[in-house]
């Protein structure tokens, strides 16, 4: 009830604190020994293996990569899209995205070395190729190594800016309480937005579409996007339930925040599949030979029905499992409507990136599975880390009652 | 112009326009309350003595409300997804058999059945199948349009859109007793409790 009758609500301060629960507090080390056997397993397994198995490896590890930054990026759009609505209902859950934009920093080194192995990804990186294709050199302005390079490195220099800058104003207001604070992140989060559009839409362009820089599609940033919403709803679900299960956050984070979280996740599950509709609908339609090859090509042999298992998997059987609002107020249900969705982006970025290393069909490789467990080690060592630089919710944050007492009608 | 108030009355003499409620003098007891914690309070209590036809009236919402009532879930989910399926239906099939049985013709050297050229439409009808669904399930369910209600036999009753949290109890639930319940409206803080009458 929104009424002060319900107030004060008396919580540990110790249980807003990671700290206080083993498990999660552990989640750096796990995370680190996770990165460290899975990446250098890779590069062993890969390296170690003749020119395909080299070439295999940086797909993998592109698929991997990709997979961590859209749940970081997905993360940045939360914090940046609650702050310039004034949200309320969300601060409770906040710090959740704004510790997994805190790992952008660390992802970037993920991209490092891809930077150097770019003529095993690009074909417009492989100078012979571009000798005989017409269409890959009237594209050198935009595609070619140092101005790819160089886009890559603004990339994550605004997107680790924003992150660091957010996070550490975040930060400031738990010890000094300033109310300003709160004014400048939402006077600075539309021109953020506006940027983090802008390199989202073009770093899907050089690191997804130019993978085949013969095809064409002007909705692909925002099927990218889609796809980043999708991941962090999925992860933010499962940390809020983790976390509450762990007994961190007794009535801080209710089952109305996870609840409302699991309907972002069904509203943008459900984002995914008209984005990727229009997508393909529109392609479908007009049956041009630039923009066909894309889906030609995953329709073919066992790609086919990857294809038609990423419509049912990532769209309609979640659609119907996550409609119910019995689902989405059951922790055990939704934690594992979740893990189903964070498995169905996987399957979703590794569909983007090898049906053009493997036109033939669908070939999964254990460097798939070593890369994945790197980069999602990284990742939860740099989340985790960030979860103990301070409290798990903003504990000053002016709106914090509001959330506190969040109720979906 | 009419008289707003010779309006209202003439058209609450329409029958389909006023609620379906069963025979008797006396509606029920209608308890004013000044705060909307004391309202809510007061909804715990109701629902806890057992009673099964009342309401509560709020000038504007209150979060939680529906679980001191002890309401249950609403049923228009079900409304709204039977129609929602029912229109994407209905766009498959007439699209289908518009351009693969009835009136065949080869557009754009595609598939007499193009599912993929339904879907914007089956996504349309699905809408608005759902949103009629919503929208006219609640009248249904609510009872609307009800233009009177005896409820508006108490002037007080205006406040009910302005400053005043009531709680009304019919006189058809069984447990209702007209001294009894105003008593235990009265004790539960209500600050005027009063008979309407039907």
């Amino acid at each position: 009830m929104s009424d002060a009758a319900d107030l004060p609500r008396t919580v540990s301060a110790a249980s807003l604190r990671v700290e206080s629960s083993p498990a999660w507090n552990r989640l750096p080390t796990v995370g680190s020994l996770m990165a460290a056997v899975g990446l250098l397993g890779s590069l062993a397994i890969g390296l170690g293996g003749n020119a395909a198995a080299q070439t295999q490896l940086w797909h993998s590890w592109l698929v991997a990569a990709l997979f961590v930054l859209t749940i970081a990026l997905g993360g940045m759009f939360f914090v940046l899209i609650h702050h310039a609505t004034q949200a309320g209902w969300s601060v409770t859950v906040r710090r959740i995205a704004e510790n997994a934009m805190a790992a952008i920093p660390f992802i970037a080194l993920l991209f490092v070395p891809l930077l150097f192995v770019l003529s095993e990804l690009f074909p417009w990186s492989r100078a012979a190729e571009v000798a005989h294709d017409p269409l890959l050199a009237h594209k050198a302005a935009l595609l070619n190594t140092p101005f790819f390079v160089g886009r890559t490195v603004v990339y994550f220099l605004l997107w680790s800016a924003i992150a660091i800058w957010f996070n550490s104003l975040s930060r400031r207001q738990d010890d000094d309480g300033d109310q300003e604070i709160t004014r400048r992140m939402r006077r600075a989060s539309p021109p953020a937005l506006i940027v983090f559009a802008l390199t989202v839409t073009f770093a899907s362009f050089d690191w997804l579409m130019s993978l085949d820089a013969h095809w064409y599609s002007t909705i692909f940033g925002v099927y990218f996007f889609a796809g980043c919403l999708v991941g962090i709803y999925a992860f933010m679900s499962l940390v809020a339930i983790g976390q509450r299960r762990a007994g961190l956050l007794p009535g801080v984070v209710t089952t109305e925040h996870v609840n409302l979280l699991g309907m972002l996740l069904f509203g943008f599950v459900a984002f995914w599949a008209y984005i990727g509709f229009s997508q393909y609908l529109l392609i479908w339609y007009a049956n041009l030979p630039e923009e066909t090859g894309f889906f030609a090509m995953r329709l073919a042999g066992s790609w086919r029905p990857i294809t038609i298992g990423l419509v049912l998997g990532h769209f309609i059987v979640p659609f119907f499992f996550l409609m119910p609002r019995t689902i989405k107020r059951n922790s055990t249900a939704l934690a594992v409507g979740a893990a189903w969705m964070l498995l169905m982006h996987a399957l979703d970025l590794h569909w983007l990136v090898m049906p053009i290393l493997h036109p033939e069909g669908f070939t999964p490789a254990l460097v798939d599975v070593t890369t994945m467990i790197g980069a999602v080690g990284l990742f939860l060592a740099a989340f985790g880390r960030a979860s103990r630089r301070q409290a798990l919710v903003p504990v000053r944050d002016p709106r914090l009652t509001e959330s506190l007492l969040f109720d979906n009608i | 112009m009419a008289d707003p108030m010779n309006l209202r009355s003439r058209l609450a003499k329409i029958p389909l326009l006023r609620p379906s409620l069963p025979p008797g003098e006396r509606f029920g007891v209608l308890a004013e309350f000044s705060t909307p914690t004391a309202l809510y309070n007061a909804c715990e209590k109701v629902r806890d003595a057992g009673f099964t036809r009342w309401d509560a009236h709020t000038p504007f919402p209150i979060h939680g409300l529906d679980r001191a009532m002890g309401l249950r879930a609403s049923r228009i989910p079900w409304i709204v997804l039977v129609l929602a399926l029912g229109g994407a239906v209905t766009a498959i099939s007439l699209q289908g058999w518009v351009a693969a049985i009835a009136y065949p013709l080869v557009v754009s050297g595609k598939p007499f059945f193009s599912w993929p050229a339904f879907i914007p439409i089956t996504f349309e009808l699905a809408v608005l199948g759902g949103a009629l669904g919503a929208v006219f399930g609640m009248f249904a369910f609510n009872q609307l349009p009800t233009l009177h209600h005896p409820l508006f036999n108490s002037t007080r009753f205006e406040r009910a859109s302005d400053d005043g949290f009531f709680i009304s109890i019919e006189s058809w639930d069984p447990k209702f007793d007209a001294t009894t319940t105003s008593e235990l409206l009265q004790g539960l803080g209500a600050s005027h409790v009063e008979l309407v009458a039907s």
